[in-house]
């Protein structure tokens, strides 16, 4: 199967800030912010109280009431981007063999939210330990373990091939696509749903990042709070999301005349081996995945145009990354523009790579690198060109986006542009 | 996947509700000793599911640094102390393997269920600042891999697939996939499930899937005419996965098998009067493996206990192998259904059985169907080069794989 | 006042018990780091410290403090000898 080549010809959005991919990247390209104080329950006894949440009406998408009362909201939002993608891309699904449609959909935290809401219910409040199974409602298995979401798609565009929900966290929309490309390249599929989706805004998630400090603490300015690079950042904001792609075999998708976003040409994963939550500050792990990925695609540090960062905002995050650019791109580093859309768009989990990678896509697109937000005193840990406030033409063929996640996971992906040979 | 060259697996580790560790677990098996007990760990009373496979016998504390336990779910101290085992038992020493080239690529169903019952019952009761701040890894589903990779410092490609009860295979097929195309020369692959408690229960007894028969003997019957639902279970297996050639130059003491065929399917959305992936599965593994039906010797089923379930794998099994054309067993009646560890553990046992030429029965179900020759009571001896193992995940999640011995 | 005994009894409860040295020997001025405790395991010290004791202490003292003796003088009140 080798020469087999794996190319994005969809894309969908599910972002805060608004409806699909074009709302999304009027916001990514302007530098306005989606962040803002939680809505969908009380913050007031948490310590972050701020969130980029999306005004998502399931029903006004056109969900059916039964979908949204049982599926998880990350089940909406992945198959929302699902549809969006698949009319993007022009394929007839129906058309297709069912046996060589796959699936591969990323998420760090599954259904949490729906297992939070009905914790709660069945425990009366957490008052008992032995939970009350008469409280549970009939779809609790759907959440229990979160198969539901990659089921969903699939029976969306009627996939029977390799299904896949991969779970690594914060990489986990990197690597599900990552993955899905290799479903193609090996044969097993020759169209594949791949993407990422996360609606983890709810307390125990909220309150776990509590626990640990990792998310801002700026509540009374949640427009400002995702300060990625910027000194007086005080952690990362949670966010919500989805991002789904249609990757084709790319002889294929010439031949039906499909518009060619890009080449998934190069992925590539690492484990740190160091801490489940902390990162060494000297980025050796992920300078690897970018090394091994530029490799994978037979390119080279100066034919990188963009990068877009994990830059979730936490000091250790910005300084580790910011060394991982250095390890890999050497005296090129300073030069090729760096940006974090979660200075705008929050920190979505598992689902951030995919969206990350939809923002990357879109830039390819439109010759505009969206901007870091919020950014305003440099960091003389953090000193390259992190594409302050203001979005940014150039032409790009070639983008690397990044991703690091609890557990150590450290993954790259490399996107070209499709009329560009390999050397 | 095919050829000589495939990828070895060279080392297992056991922990399971009959019983720990490779050598006891397979002289548990052979005696047909069920692990299935009235759930014993809190009072199930009120509750109509009353039988579980409980791993009970285990103190992670007299395996695992001190400082670990208040961090991790007991799924994940399985997982910990399995993995020593399964390096142990290949002769590996974790840091004089190549840190890049050795990954991590588990199973994972429901996470660390447990550990997150404590956790929101800290948060619904008293509030946020209750909240542990290792929640914030010790429930999710990548949490295994990723303290597996710390624990021994294995820095290579390493993932987390999510498949519910056929996720272990699509996991241990990724590592010898990864082993096989270079990315990896060392994979660690393997699953488990510790996720009996109330919350556990209680999120799996609306399905109607699980048994509610108290009696544990007849509580988990597949393929028996009073099959009723499946018992849930603990525990899993790790597998060490090593390029052949690597294997073979250090000297690996044993090598159980290959993993010669891989594939997963899903079934057709309810209502298109298509039929289920689970024989399409089982030919496009035995395709990868360039094997025909008749070279298989013995199938590890699926075996889910719920009688519809089983006349689906029954009819799978047939369209492939012909009316009772093949040995078929399911040991995990004797450990209930693991979830993210049944697919590793039906491998662990899968490959011990090939190296000792011997099927270890079923145990509960008194008769099968004709169309099924399933090995009841007694463990068959005969020789056994080839095993299939079949896994579905609730949902429509098919996954074959084909063992071969070396 | 918070004793010694009870910042270790908070320590085995929120962290675990040390794998490299006895917690009931003399361990004042041994830092956190070889005791083999990590920064979550500090800030799991310091959510029990806040809920069973009353005591609270700010996010930075998580890296300033780095003895049970610099824990103890800061959580009693007084500067560490």
């Amino acid at each position: 199967m080798t020469g087999r080549r794996a190319v994005i010809t969809g894309v969908g959005v599910r972002a805060p800030g608004g409806r699909g991919v074009k709302e999304f990247w009027d916001l990514l390209s302007s530098g306005r912010t989606a962040t803002r104080t939680i809505s969908s329950f009380d913050p007031a006894p948490f310590r972050s109280r701020i969130a980029g949440e999306i005004d998502f009406d399931p029903l006004a998408e056109g969900f059916t009431p039964r979908e949204v009362e049982r599926w998880d909201r990350a089940t909406l939002l992945a198959v929302a981007s699902v549809r969006e993608a698949i009319e993007d891309s022009g394929l007839e699904t129906a058309a297709l063999a069912p046996e060589k449609l796959g699936v591969s959909i990323g998420s760090a935290v599954g259904c949490t939210t729906s297992l939070d809401t009905e914790y709660a219910r069945v425990s009366h409040g957490g008052a008992d330990w032995l939970v009350d199974h008469t409280l549970g409602v009939d779809q609790l298995f759907d959440y229990f373990s979160p198969t539901s979401i990659p089921r969903e798609v699939a029976w969306e565009v009627g996939a029977e091939g390799p299904v896949k929900l991969v779970s690594t966290g914060c990489t986990s929309g990197l690597d599900a696509v990552g993955h899905g490309a290799e479903l193609i390249r090996d044969g097993r599929a020759e169209v594949v749903l791949a993407g990422a989706t996360d609606a983890p805004i709810s307390p125990i998630t909220v309150a776990c990042f509590d626990a640990i400090k990792a998310t801002s603490a700026n509540n009374d300015d949640p427009a400002h709070a995702s300060r990625p690079f910027d000194r007086r950042r005080d952690g990362f904001v949670l966010g919500e999301g989805a991002a789904v792609f249609v990757l084709e075999e790319r002889e294929a998708a010439l031949r039906r005349g499909a518009r060619v976003y890009a080449e998934l040409s190069g992925f590539a994963t690492f484990c740190n081996a160091y801490h489940m939550t902390g990162l060494r500050p000297d980025g050796r792990e992920m300078a690897a995945a970018i090394d091994a990925a530029l490799d994978q695609a037979r390119r080279a540090p100066a034919d990188v145009d963009y990068i877009n960062a994990h830059g979730s905002g936490t000091r250790q995050n910005d300084r580790h990354e910011t060394a991982a650019f250095k390890r890999s791109f050497g005296a090129r580093a300073h030069d090729v523009p760096i940006s974090s859309i979660k200075s705008m768009i929050g920190h979505s989990l598992g689902a951030i790579g995919s969206v990350e990678l939809a923002a990357c896509v879109l830039a390819m697109e439109h010759g505009v690198i969206p901007p870091t937000a919020n950014y305003a005193e440099p960091d003389p840990e953090c000193d390259l060109d992190y594409v302050p406030n203001t979005a940014r033409t150039a032409t790009l063929d070639t983008v690397l986006s990044v991703g690091s996640g609890f557990g150590g996971f450290q993954s790259a992906a490399l996107l070209t542009r499709p009329e560009q040979g390999r050397r | 996947m095919t050829g000589t060259a495939s990828p070895w697996i060279t080392g297992l580790g056991v922990i399971a509700a009959n019983a720990s560790g490779k050598k006891a677990y397979w002289e548990s098996v052979l005696e047909g000793r069920s692990g299935l007990r009235t759930i014993s760990s809190f009072d199930a009373g009120g509750y109509p599911v009353r039988v579980a496979g409980e791993v009970l016998d285990f103190d992670a504390g007299q395996h695992l640094p001190r400082r670990l336990l208040p961090q991790t779910d007991r799924m994940t101290q399985h997982a910990l102390v399995a993995t020593d085992w399964a390096l142990a038992d290949a002769g590996l020493t974790p840091s004089e393997l190549d840190d890049c080239s050795t990954g991590v690529i588990t199973a994972s169903a429901s996470g660390g269920f447990e550990f997150g019952q404590r956790e929101l019952q800290k948060l619904w009761r008293t509030g946020p600042a209750e909240v542990s701040a290792y929640q914030s890894f010790a429930w999710f589903y990548a949490v295994n891999t990723g303290q597996i990779s710390i624990r021994n410092g294995f820095r290579g490609h390493s993932s987390v697939m999510v498949a519910e009860q056929a996720g272990g295979l699509d996991a241990a097929a990724e590592a010898v996939r990864l082993v096989a195309k270079g990315t990896l020369r060392t994979a660690i692959t393997g699953g488990f499930e510790a996720s009996v408690c109330p919350w556990g229960l209680v999120a799996q007894i609306p399905s109607g899937l699980l048994s509610t028969e108290e009696d544990p003997r007849r509580a988990y019957l597949p393929f028996d005419p009073d099959a009723a639902g499946w018992v849930p279970g603990e525990g899993g297996a790790t597998l060490v996965v090593e390029d052949a050639d690597r294997a073979r130059a250090r000297g690996a003491g044993r090598v159980y098998g290959r993993i010669a065929g891989h594939a997963s399917t899903f079934d057709p959305r309810p209502g298109l009067g298509r039929p289920p992936g689970l024989a399409r599965a089982i030919r496009l593994a035995l395709d990868e493996a360039r094997l025909s039906p008749e070279d298989v010797d013995v199938v590890f089923a699926d075996a889910a206990g719920v009688p519809e379930q089983d006349r689906a794998e029954v009819e799978a099994l047939a369209r492939v192998f012909g009316p009772a054309g093949v040995p078929v067993t399911a040991p995990k009646s004797m450990t209930g259904r693991l979830y993210a560890g049944g697919g590793a553990l039906d491998m662990a046992t899968a490959l011990l059985a090939l190296e000792h030429g011997v099927i270890p029965p079923t145990t509960g179900t008194a008769s099968a169907p004709p169309e099924l020759d399933l090995v009841l009571g007694q463990p068959r001896e005969t020789p056994l080069t080839t095993a299939l193992v079949v896994a579905r995940g609730t949902g429509g999640f098919n996954s074959a794989v084909v063992l071969s011995r070396v | 006042m918070l004793s010694l005994e009870q910042l270790v009894q908070a320590l085995r409860k929120s962290a675990g018990d040390s794998d490299v040295a006895d917690l009931d020997g003399d361990i004042l001025d041994l830092t956190y780091d070889d005791l083999g405790y990590d920064s979550l395991a500090l800030l799991e010290l310091f959510a029990t410290l806040k809920r069973d004791h009353g005591i609270e202490l700010s996010d930075d003292d998580i890296f300033e403090l780095k003895t049970p003796r610099a824990t103890l003088a800061a959580a009693n009140g007084k500067a560490a000898a």
